[in-house]
């Protein structure tokens, strides 16, 4: 059973191994046009260490990092609260499902030069773009979760004896857990793609404020390794939250 | 445990239903689809609003909410919780309950899955189990808390027809035991005659009649009624005479018949008329059960052909299927021979006698 997954394994990785030697044979033997703006893959994994070792990926990391966290929990959690009770009771949707359908639309960073008025440029700022990104999508899938709940269960919790905060708790959000973590999910990865954004274009800290001062350099090296670590998060991030999904859900469905 | 009274109901389908469901007893709610069965368990469980007072032991229970009615429900989806064990679905009531301990709750779950014998399906999840494994759960579930009467809307609906049969007998067994008083909806007549106290049948909200099974079959108070069991043929007998071995002889409009009994006086006999044959030469084999009629009326049905025959002072009606019935040239006028099956005549005997 170990000797199938450490094939299966073997499988997945071979073609990013192929992928990568055939990067470095290229740009070693110069094949690619405009050289100089297409470094090995060797040369990469050295600026790596390099950025690794004084310090500036780390910081940058870090920073890009405790944005994406603070302003996803909040968000999600935002929107999971809301989502439960707009869901759950039908005034609570009429009344707030208009103004939200507006705003739904307008994409995160479109947000932003409003908030650079409003809040001005300190870490604020990216957290509540990250918010906003985060927020609605969970908002949407937590509502529909919620509404999708077969009322027949609804029924047979409140001929239990069951009142209806214990209905909310014990019925209707663990069968609605699965559509919260795909709206989770879907925006674990896009959280860093917003901020990767939010920082090239207003915040001077972070992956995507390294990755605008290494494009004025003409570093290339450094804008790869800050693409890869991206990569990486956003990868994470998703498999995290479908590890969990996964986890949570898996015995009974 | 309590009765269930009806008085003056009246909700969308409901027209001023009155109906008493008394203690301990085990009342059948029989009725096509859309007559509104499942509408009166909903009024009795608090899930729908409705016109008119439904009492517990005579008391009114319109103003208490659903959680706090101390009903027993069982839907006819089942409704377990799909992401909790069989043991926590069962113990669910008894924890919203907030008046046991843990070790109570798990004593009790222990208890109940003994009772429908499932104890070794306590750690499972309901979309591993069987029709009839989740039908057990469901009961045993609502019956946990302590119920003060139980719905049963079309529990067996979605199973095979042995497992159905079994499961029946079954929750006869369990509702005696608590000798909890129940009502059950179903459209099945053979299930409501093998599980029913008193069977009520319904027809587009009215209760049509109420009464022991065998009245409902032979003394059917309504066209509809009489439709609704198959429209059988009944015969009221004039005259009882025993045979031994558990057959008797009796006169219905003149007709000798030979029918089983239990040993009572046989008052009347019932027959399917697809149980009547009907050929047009003199049947071979001994003459008992076996008669000579005039067809008087051709009916065409999508089940077959219904011929009305006068044997004796009886018009029995008799259908033949459609490919037999072209086989056969038969015409309003024409003379017939009659079999009745002995084992498919039903008999209502006197058992006060």
């Amino acid at each position: 059973m170990k000797r199938l997954s450490r094939i299966k394994l073997g499988w997945g990785i071979l073609p990013i191994v192929i992928f990568l030697v055939v990067w470095e044979i290229v740009a070693r033997l110069n094949l690619a046009p405009g050289q100089f703006l297409f470094p090995p893959f060797s040369v990469v994994v050295v600026e790596f260490y390099h950025l690794t070792a004084n310090g500036v990926l780390g910081d940058s990391f870090l920073s890009s990092l405790s944005r994406v966290l603070i302003g996803f929990c909040t968000g999600s959690l935002a929107g999971i609260g809301m989502g439960v009770l707009m869901g759950w009771k039908e005034i609570a949707n009429k009344a707030l499902n208009p103004i939200f359908s507006l705003l739904y639309p307008i994409p995160a960073l479109g947000w932003l030069p409003l908030l650079m008025l409003w809040l001005g440029v300190n870490e604020a700022l990216p957290i509540t773009i990250i918010f906003i990104c985060s927020f609605f999508p969970v908002l949407y899938n937590t509502i529909t979760g919620v509404k999708n709940v077969d009322q027949g269960y609804v029924k047979t919790a409140r001929a239990l004896g069951a009142s209806d905060r214990r209905i909310l708790t014990t019925v209707v959000i663990p069968l609605a857990l699965p559509n919260i973590f795909t709206g989770l999910r879907l925006e674990a990865g896009m959280a860093w793609r917003v901020i990767i954004a939010a920082e090239m274009v207003a915040i001077p800290t972070g992956i995507g404020a390294l990755m605008m001062k290494a494009e004025s350099l003409i570093r290339i090296d450094i804008i790869i390794v800050c693409l890869i670590v991206l990569a990486v998060m956003c990868l994470s991030f998703e498999k995290f939250f479908a590890y969990m999904e996964e986890r949570l859900t898996r015995q009974w469905r | 445990m309590p009765s269930i009274e009806f008085r003056n109901i009246c909700q969308y389908i409901c027209n001023d239903v009155n109906l008493m469901v008394t203690d301990k007893e085990l009342l059948v709610l029989l009725g096509h689809n859309g007559a509104g069965k499942t509408t009166l368990l909903n009024i009795v469980a608090g899930f729908i609003d409705y016109r008119g007072s439904v009492l517990l032991d005579g008391v009114p229970i319109d103003k208490i909410p659903a959680n706090k009615r101390g009903i027993g429900y069982v839907s006819q989806n089942l409704d377990l919780f799909p992401h909790l064990t069989v043991a926590d679905n069962v113990g669910y009531g008894l924890r919203a309950s907030k008046q046991h301990t843990e070790p109570e709750v798990a004593d009790r779950v222990n208890e109940l899955l003994d009772m429908v014998r499932i104890t070794h399906l306590a750690a499972r999840y309901p979309r591993s189990l069987s029709g009839g494994e989740k039908q057990r759960v469901a009961l045993a579930r609502a019956i946990a808390p302590s119920p003060r009467v139980l719905l049963l809307d079309e529990p067996l609906s979605g199973l095979d027809t042995q497992t159905s049969k079994y499961l029946r007998v079954e929750l006869r067994r369990i509702q005696h035991k608590l000798g909890i008083t129940t009502m059950y909806v179903t459209h099945d007549l053979n299930e409501a005659e093998e599980v029913a106290d008193r069977i009520a049948v319904i027809d587009k909200g009215r209760i049509e009649q109420v009464g022991r099974p065998e009245e409902v079959f032979f003394y059917p108070a309504s066209r509809m009624v009489s439709d609704f069991v198959g429209t059988p043929n009944i015969l009221d007998c004039a005259y009882c005479h025993n045979l031994g071995n558990g057959i008797v002889e009796v006169d219905c409009g003149g007709l000798p018949i030979i029918v089983p009994h239990d040993g009572n006086l046989v008052k009347r006999i019932a027959l399917f008329p697809r149980d009547i044959y009907i050929s047009d030469a003199p049947p071979p084999g001994p003459g008992v059960n076996r008669f000579v009629g005039r067809i008087t009326s051709i009916k065409d049905t999508r089940e077959g052909v219904r011929l009305e025959v006068k044997a004796g002072d009886n018009r029995l009606i008799a259908e033949v299927p459609h490919h037999i019935f072209e086989d056969m040239d038969l015409a309003v006028g024409k003379k017939v021979h009659l079999i009745m099956k002995l084992r498919r005549i039903r008999v209502y005997e006197d058992k006060n006698l």
